[in-house]
């Protein structure tokens, strides 16, 4: 892996050429050590949510194929273990990893040691225990009953509430006492996400709204948790990540303006295109649909930024697996979001809508993008926080190519079950049943992927385990994916 | 100080924009909207079997809503008589249109299949009664005893299906479940839409 923290002792910096800021190594480690705590903490957490989240996932898929497999018990049965799937992967283990990346990455952009260190520690585990009370409630029958929502807003929401505003006020009082004059787009993205995340949650839990007002609220909340949460805090870490370790800077600023103010105002009004054709008053589905539309300029802008500026330097993936599943995941996020957009199309939504196809989409945004990108951050930032290097160039490579290989399968399989699936949904002559039994192989080949996927987090998992507690030896020498020819660049990178 | 500034207001403004023209707009456009006269109000029974649709995830599989007939076929496949529309929800808090068709739309199962009995079966074991179907069943909703007790309702279960001993009683939450699901039926005619079309530009 390669750290081009050069020693020119010129400090100049500048918003734009971020990555030509020059710092000590001396100094960029006290920035990294002086989150320690909370990152390792937030860290260590996260995967054992992805762990519990795999084992939910992958149930809920066998579930599929085997509709009899373990129905005996309420809280094992699909209704059940799929909401508790997607609340541990998303605020078990994106969101927490996320805390952690946030907690890492203030410090060294604003120059200034992590402020509120232990007051993040302490929002991480009641944000922790909040959701753990919470799944435990959705596994007894005891939800709040809307998707995105179901975690109980009587025992659970508030410690949710609390663990973030800690974990946020942090962040915020480590940017207050900054000591750079320009703010880096990392930044934007970071510190705007904790009061987005809060005033959607709050919003979205609120206990008064019923009829199709309630299911306005519901994809009002569940669509900007994706759009002002998820997604925003991974952008920047992709930020960051790209420029740093490939040497130069983002390849233009105004584009990293557009970028971010036009997912902010659009992105925002994206909810209800998760009800297309429904029960609302069609000028609110028009304003969602206009409005994913004009998603296509923020998400053309980040595109371009970001590709502009790993452009012809493909060939450094080879050394850096965070550099690799940052590029991937930045290339996913623009493929997720045409995606969306083709999905909100009317003519292209009255077939997939309902449908498997979804479940590609989702797992393309949470996998492909968020999951890889949380991934490739923590190859970077584990090692320098703990100030020793990942053991294993194997190990690497078997995670990588595991996961990724297993989600594209994934994606495919349910791309193409989806749309058949939708197909027959929409025939006029077709009875149900055909819209099962297309859909159904399309569900095994999903089975196995998630076989696949599961192996891939095991190795990980097993890797940060031989990482944090035992002291093997180191890969510096041996980049993951040295031996491997550049398939990105025409010419061979030294 | 100011960058600071621009970057928080902004935020905010941003997302409380959104959430006034999503959220806080339609809210009060849509309050006085009126039950349809024939649109029943739900009894103890129906509520409760409504809480068991919501705990053991039915909305994972099931949609309710009809949507509409000029771009989906929606109606032609029998779906209702009519799209749904606002007025058909004042009683849902929380609102259960869904995401997924795995299954059928429920909006109007009530009609559709009226038979209690078909509906207990089939939420013990819908392989007994839709041999090609991947609803899981839901036996835990039913009481498994060695022999029936007097005042007991048993559920009659076709052989491969049925336990190898004791007999299957049919518990207040199945029936509370199966009630909740013969009251939707949405087949009366679409409310005078008035209040909505002023809404509707
Ligand atoms: C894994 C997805 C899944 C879950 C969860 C699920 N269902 Fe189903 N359901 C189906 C499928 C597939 C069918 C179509 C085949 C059949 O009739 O069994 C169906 C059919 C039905 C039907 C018959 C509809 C018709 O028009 O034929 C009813 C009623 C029903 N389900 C009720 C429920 C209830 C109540 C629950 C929750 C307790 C539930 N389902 C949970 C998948 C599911
Ligand atoms: C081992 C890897 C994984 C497997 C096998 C898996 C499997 C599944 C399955 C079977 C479903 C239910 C689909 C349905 O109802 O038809 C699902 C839904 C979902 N999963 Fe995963 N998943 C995995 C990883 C993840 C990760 C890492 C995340 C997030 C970070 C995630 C987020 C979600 C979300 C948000 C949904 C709901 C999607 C929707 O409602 O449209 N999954 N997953
Ligand atoms: C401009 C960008 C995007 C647009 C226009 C868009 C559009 C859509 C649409 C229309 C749906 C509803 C599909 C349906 O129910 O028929 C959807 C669902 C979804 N999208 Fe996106 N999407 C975008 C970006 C993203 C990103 C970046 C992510 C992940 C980080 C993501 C994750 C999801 C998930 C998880 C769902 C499923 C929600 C659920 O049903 O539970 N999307 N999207």
């Amino acid at each position: 892996m390669s750290t081009p923290v050069t020693s020119n002792p010129a400090q100049e910096e500048s918003t734009v050429d971020h990555s030509k800021i020059k710092v000590s190594p001396e100094e960029m480690e006290a920035y990294d050590q002086s989150g320690r705590k909370p990152v390792l903490l937030g860290f260590f957490i996260a995967v054992v949510w992805l762990l519990i989240g795999t084992v939910l996932g992958d149930l809920s898929s066998f579930k599929f194929d085997r509709p009899d497999l373990l129905t005996e018990q309420a809280y094992l049965t699909f209704g059940r273990i799929r909401p508790a799937h997607l609340n541990v992967m998303v605020y078990g283990w994106a969101s927490t990893a996320m805390f952690s990346v946030s907690l890492w990455l203030m410090p060294r952009l604003c120059r200034t040691p992590l402020r509120w260190g232990n007051l993040a520690v302490i929002g991480i585990l009641v944000w922790t225990v909040g959701l753990g009370v919470g799944i435990a409630l959705l596994l007894a029958g005891h939800g709040d009953g809307l998707e995105w929502l179901e975690l109980d807003r009587q025992w659970a929401d508030p410690l949710l509430v609390i663990g973030a505003a800690m974990v946020g006020a942090s962040v915020w009082k480590t940017l207050a006492a900054r000591n750079v004059h320009h703010l880096y787009v990392s930044i934007w993205y970071v510190a705007a996400s904790y009061p987005w995340f809060l005033i959607i949650f709050l919003a979205g839990n609120m206990p008064f709204y019923k009829g199709v007002e309630s299911a306005a609220v519901n994809w009002f909340y569940a669509h900007n948790a994706l759009g002002l949460w998820l997604t925003t805090i991974n952008l920047g870490l992709i930020y960051y990540l790209l420029p740093k370790i490939i040497g130069r800077p983002i390849y233009s600023y105004w584009l990293s303006l557009v970028g971010f103010w036009g997912l902010a105002l659009f992105y925002a009004l994206n909810g209800m295109h998760h009800l297309i054709g429904g029960p609302l008053p069609s000028w609110m589905i028009a304003t969602s649909i206009t409005a994913s539309i004009m998603m296509i300029v923020p998400v053309v802008a980040v595109g371009i930024n970001q590709h502009m500026t790993v452009v012809g330097r493909f060939g450094a993936m080879r050394y850096s697996p965070a550099l690799t599943l940052a590029v991937i995941a930045a290339m996913s996020y623009t493929a997720v979001s045409l995606q969306g957009i083709l999905t909100a199309l009317v003519s292209v939504n009255r077939i997939t809508h309902f449908t498997h196809w979804t479940i590609a989409h989702s797992h393309l945004g949470l996998y492909m993008f968020v999951t890889l990108s949380l991934f490739g951050g923590m190859y970077y930032i584990l090692p320098r926080v703990l100030k020793k290097e990942w053991p294993s160039r194997r190990l690497v490579r078997a995670h990588i190519l595991l996961v990724g290989g297993g989600m594209v399968l994934y994606i495919v399989a349910l791309g193409i079950g989806g749309v058949l699936q939708g197909l027959s949904l929409l025939a006029p002559g077709e009875g149900f049943e055909a819209s099962v039994s297309s859909a159904k192989p399309w569900l095994l080949l999903r089975s196995v992927s998630a076989v696949i996927i599961s192996a891939g987090h095991l190795v990980f998992a097993y890797h940060a385990y031989l990482l944090a507690f035992t002291s093997r030896n180191s890969l510096t020498r041996h980049p993951p994916f040295y031996e491997l020819k550049p398939v990105l660049v025409k010419k061979r990178v030294p | 100080m100011t960058r600071i500034l621009v970057l928080i207001m902004g935020a905010m403004a941003t997302v409380i924009f959104a959430l006034v023209i999503l959220v806080i707009l339609p809210n009060s456009m849509l309050s006085d909207l009126k039950a349809p006269p024939q649109l029943k109000q739900p009894g103890q029974q129906e509520l409760l079997g409504r809480q068991l649709y919501i705990s053991n995830g039915c909305i994972y599989c099931h949609t309710q809503q009809v949507r509409d007939p000029v771009f989906t076929t929606d109606i032609h496949k029998g779906l209702g008589n009519r799209p749904s529309v606002p007025a058909d929800y004042v009683y849902d808090a929380p609102h259960l249109l869904g995401t997924m068709r795995t299954g059928p739309d429920l909006f109007n199962v009530g009609t559709r299949l009226p038979d209690r009995n078909w509906h207990l079966l089939h939420l013990y074991q819908p392989r007994a009664l839709v041999p090609w179907s991947i609803m899981p069943g839901f036996p835990f909703l039913f009481e498994h005893k060695p022999t029936a007790e007097a005042g007991d309702k048993v559920l009659d279960i076709p052989k491969p299906y049925a336990p190898s001993e004791g007999v299957v009683i049919i518990s207040k939450e199945a029936e509370a479940l199966v009630a909740y699901l013969i009251s939707l039926q949405h087949n009366y005619p679409a409310p005078d839409s008035d209040a909505l079309e002023e809404v509707q530009p």
